[in-house]
């Protein structure tokens, strides 16, 4: 393997002095001065109901309030993927805490004080609270109106039911598949709803001034797409909407796309001259950003006896909430990869997407993947122990390969799962659990695989702008957000690579939209991929305008040169140095007093041409939706109390395939960070409702995320590199598939230690502890 | 209105600020101190955490006019000359993702290394136990922090 100088080192974070110094500046620390408003928001207090009325009479009279706006003001709907969402709600509420109006105030306790005052009637209507009773023939319609929303072409919603996307995915014959199969098992599994929980709640300024033109500074990992979304539902210019983003405490998918950003950003439009801010409190940020999607997954699987799968049948229930905009997406990523990194050649998958009267599902770390993989890697432990089979043997034995067909018929990708299996298996030492030396304590092994592959537009696209500066420092202009896996790091070390300036010299900055250039969204853990191939290509072209100068002036053919050491070299003459400080802005002076060249600005862009939507919509058949897979496994050991069903996980190991870990501690970074995110989903978090769709625990006391106590003892993370032939240094993504196996593994290994099957995330200590309590009978 | 007097960051400062204004509000916002961080604002996350007279403290839980008199420090403070040999470690071993928490964490464990400067693998998780991070998964912080204990052998 080529030996780079940065690419695949530890280098140091570029934005650590910032960080750790407090210099770094977020949303909510952006100074406005004395033009600054505040909104707070007026909330639905119904699950499903028709506005009859509000009044904001009392509301004005509260000294402070500046004005009050609702629906009416803003007449308009927006959506990622499908029109169904509105700025403010029209003449329906669809879940408790939606927005219908917004107090405008000059302090942020004016506001608040306001919004207490507005009064809101309602004419209840009945709530469909899960997915399931919104399916059944006479459930109430969330949108009567489905047909008129404008979609993208690749969603296929059932006007007149609640249904509003339904990805089918059919490969080979499923019933010659069962009639092969000398086991079949099927089973269902629920999961519930999740909040993200960045540290950060969500925060945006919009600025309309007295020129017409727009400015939202916003915590977010999607800018050009807000741009472009406030744009469209605004009616306004793409030159006249700028987003700013500001660092991000904490993405996770709840700040991609567009949420409550459009909230200030259209409230500025009727407020010329001023700045208004929305931050949301911690409860606002539990309830109306995006939700995780719940899942209820009907799965069969045959197998013969020798282990080999021949069929496999999914049908995954999506509880994607009010409004899908995003959410529907969701649905579609897992309706083309619900067989899993599995080789299956007769499949069926549906993956539909159902309202309800609950907060919004959309994107979430993972986008769907951690649902789906919780019943399908449950479902295949049960199978091969059905079989005697060793679980990790059959998982080897069906695990998908460079050249397979996935199940919508294209070709695999590159990977290195069996390596992954191979060297978590070695790591935990499988099949050799620890004994607890406590007679209250069981201790099971729990393994899972898991993949994802990037659910974007198949025209996503990342650019990047790269201009010299005098002493051969760099500023990489880029669009990508640095929402904490080290992104701005990795793209220097891609330009340093190619540009012999070490990462230290290139300041990576915070998009800007008028400023930097295009970016899809920093999601689907593309970005390394994607804009790491733009700013790769930027790279080159810096390079290749550099060799075209030093050639014109010094007449060196362009193959004999090369950039070391911040110097233009050149293989033939060990002699020529020329440092690149001494021209990359100013040129180069000749014998005649002139300068040739001038300042090295350069540029690259990256789209994947050759994906594909285009797809059968009743097989999905035909179209190439999925760029590539990123494939891993993973087990540990976990030690339970038999009496409180508490559970500690002792060890655990987790591969994953990078293609090229292009900074590897950042890549542990994402296997520690990720994999605790992921096991706290199925230990304790779960975001419960009550009867009339209110959510009970918005808040961090009653809704637990972990702290540094519920760490587990020991995480081996391991990195395998098979790469990626597209990828910048053969580079895919990472960062939300680390969480993926964490579900899964519990319930595999609380199987392993007791004997109980748990079908329902989350696998709580009580959960575990009734199980067993009612075993014994 | 009432005027308090404090020591912020080893500087006299005066304020004017309402009876239920709280501490962070007022460093944020009247102070222009912005590192400290609001993430719940109700003690829950500690984002918002500063010393105070070298003790850790929420300052979503303080009322500003009770730091009349006494000595606030955030990580501005501990940052001006140059990094303590915390942050440094912060920064080798990558403590920190998204940054909103680092503050914070910095700040509970520079009060815990004074008290004891060469903690335990428990006394540093119960050190941070209430100061929330989304994105590490507190290894890092765990390995920032042993590191320099064992620099101290």
């Amino acid at each position: 393997m080529k030996d780079y100088k940065y690419i695949g080192k530890d280098v140091i974070r570029i934005d650590a002095l910032e960080k750790i110094s407090g210099a770094a500046i977020y949303g909510d620390d952006i100074d406005f001065g004395a033009n600054l408003l505040y909104a707070e928001l007026v909330q639905s207090t119904q699950a499903h109901a028709i506005i009859k009325s509000i009044n904001t009479s009392e509301a004005q009279k509260v000294k402070g309030v500046y004005k009050v706006f609702t629906g009416k003001d803003f007449p308009y709907k927006f959506g990622l993927y499908m029109k169904d969402r509105y700025i403010f709600a029209q003449d329906k509420v669809r879940f408790v805490g939606e927005q219908i109006a917004a107090v405008i105030a000059y302090s942020p306790g004016a506001a608040k004080r306001g919004a207490e005052l507005v009064k809101v009637e309602y004419e209840a209507l009945p709530a469909v609270l899960n997915q399931m009773d919104a399916l059944a023939d006479n459930a109430t319609l969330l949108h009567p109106d489905l047909a008129d929303y404008p979609h993208v072409p690749w969603f296929f919603p059932k006007p007149g039911t609640n249904v509003a996307h339904w990805r089918k995915t059919r490969k080979g014959n499923l019933e010659q598949g069962f009639a092969q199969a000398d086991y079949i098992l099927e089973d269902t599994y629920t999961v519930p709803r999740y909040a993200h929980c960045a540290i950060e709640t969500h925060v945006a300024i919009g600025k309309f001034d007295h020129s017409g033109r727009l400015t939202v500074w916003s915590s977010s990992q999607s800018p050009h797409t807000q741009r472009h979304l406030f744009a469209e539902a605004l009616g306004l210019s793409h030159k006249d909407v700028r987003v700013i983003a500001p660092h991000v405490g904490g993405g996770f998918g709840g700040k991609a796309g567009v949420t409550m950003e459009i909230i200030p950003a259209a409230l500025a439009t009727k407020l010329k001259g001023y700045a208004v801010k929305l931050r949301y409190s911690r409860e606002q940020e539990f309830i109306n950003t995006y939700q995780r999607l719940g899942v209820v997954a009907r799965i069969k699987m045959g197998v013969t006896k020798d282990g080999s799968i021949t069929a496999l049948d999914h049908k995954i229930y999506w509880d994607a909430g009010a409004y899908v905009e995003y959410g529907a997406n969701v649905v579609n990523a897992v309706g083309l990869s619900a067989i899993g990194p599995y080789r299956i050649d007769n499949v069926s998958i549906d993956s539909v997407c159902v309202y309800t009267n609950l907060p919004p599902g959309g994107a979430y770390r993972g986008f769907g993947y951690s649902e789906m993989l919780f019943g399908l890697e449950s479902h295949v432990t049960r199978i091969a122990n059905e079989l005697k089979l060793d679980q990790v043997e059959f998982r080897r034995r069906n695990a998908i390969k460079e050249g397979d067909l996935t199940a919508y018929g294209a070709k695999m990708n590159p990977n290195g799962l069996v390596e992954c299996i191979d060297r978590v298996q070695a790591a935990i030492a499988w099949g050799k659990k620890p004994v607890s030396t406590d007679p209250n304590k069981l201790i099971g092994q729990g393994f899972s695989l898991f993949w994802k592959a990037p659910a974007m537009p198949p025209n996503a696209s990342s650019s990047a702008f790269l201009k010299f500066n005098e002493d051969a420092t760099i500023n990489l202009i880029i669009s990508g957000m640095d929402i904490g896996q080290g992104y701005q790091t990795v793209m220097a070390q891609i330009a340093a690579e190619i540009l012999s300036i070490p990462p230290s010299k290139i300041r990576v900055e915070t998009p800007d939209t008028d400023r930097n250039p295009y970016e899809w969204q920093t999601v689907a853990s593309h970005i390394t991929w994607s804009s790491g191939n733009a700013v790769k290509k930027a790279a080159i072209d810096a390079r290749e305008q550099i060799f075209a100068l030093i050639t014109r002036v010094y007449h060196y053919p362009i193959d004999e040169l090369y950039l070391e050491d911040e110097a233009v070299k050149c293989n033939t003459d060990s002699a020529f140095i020329l440092p690149l400080k001494d021209f990359v802005v100013d040129g180069i002076m000749t014998s005649d007093g002139t300068f040739k060249g001038g300042p090295i600005n350069a540029r690259g862009m990256f789209m994947p041409e050759f994906s594909s939507t285009n797809g059968d919509p009743e097989t999905s058949q035909g179209g190439h939706p999925n760029v590539h897979y990123t494939v891993g496994a993973a087990a540990l050991n976990l030690e339970i109390d038999k009496e409180t069903g508490k559970m500690r996980v002792l060890k655990a190991a987790l591969a994953i395939d990078a293609g090229k870990a292009l900074n590897p501690d950042l890549v542990r970074g994402q296997i520690t960070g990720g994999l605790l995110q992921g096991l706290a989903t199925v230990l304790y978090e779960d975001m419960r409702y009550d009867a009339n769709g209110k959510l009970l625990n918005p808040n961090f006391t009653d809704y637990k995320i972990p702290t540094a106590m519920d760490v587990p003892d020991e995480i081996i993370p391991i990195i395998v590199e098979v790469p990626q032939p597209d990828g910048p240094f053969g580079a895919r993504g990472i960062g939300e598939h680390t969480m993926l196996p964490a579900a899964p593994m519990i319930a595999n290994a609380v199987e392993d230690a007791t004997g109980i099957r748990i079908k329902s995330m989350p696998v709580t200590a009580e959960k575990v502890a009734m199980a067993i309590l009612a075993k014994k009978g | 209105m009432k005027e308090i007097n404090l020591t912020l960051n080893n500087e006299s400062r005066s304020v004017l600020v309402e009876p239920n204004e709280i501490l962070l509000d007022v460093l944020r916002d009247k102070l222009g101190v912005k590192s400290p961080k609001c993430g719940c604002e109700r003690g829950d996350c500690g984002a918002c955490t500063v010393l105070l007279d070298g003790q850790a403290v929420r300052s979503c839980l303080i009322l500003a006019v009770e730091a009349e008199g006494h000595s606030i420090t955030t990580v501005e403070g501990i940052s001006a000359d140059k990094l303590s040999a915390l942050q440094e470690a912060f920064i080798q071993f990558n403590s920190f993702q998204c940054g909103y928490c680092a503050p914070g964490i910095i700040l509970a464990v520079t009060e815990l290394l004074e008290k004891h400067p060469k903690p335990t693998l428990e006394q540093i998780k119960e050190s941070i136990a209430g100061n929330l991070c989304r994105c590490t998964g507190y290894t890092p912080i765990f390995n920032a922090i042993m590191s320099l204990t064992k620099e101290e052998k």
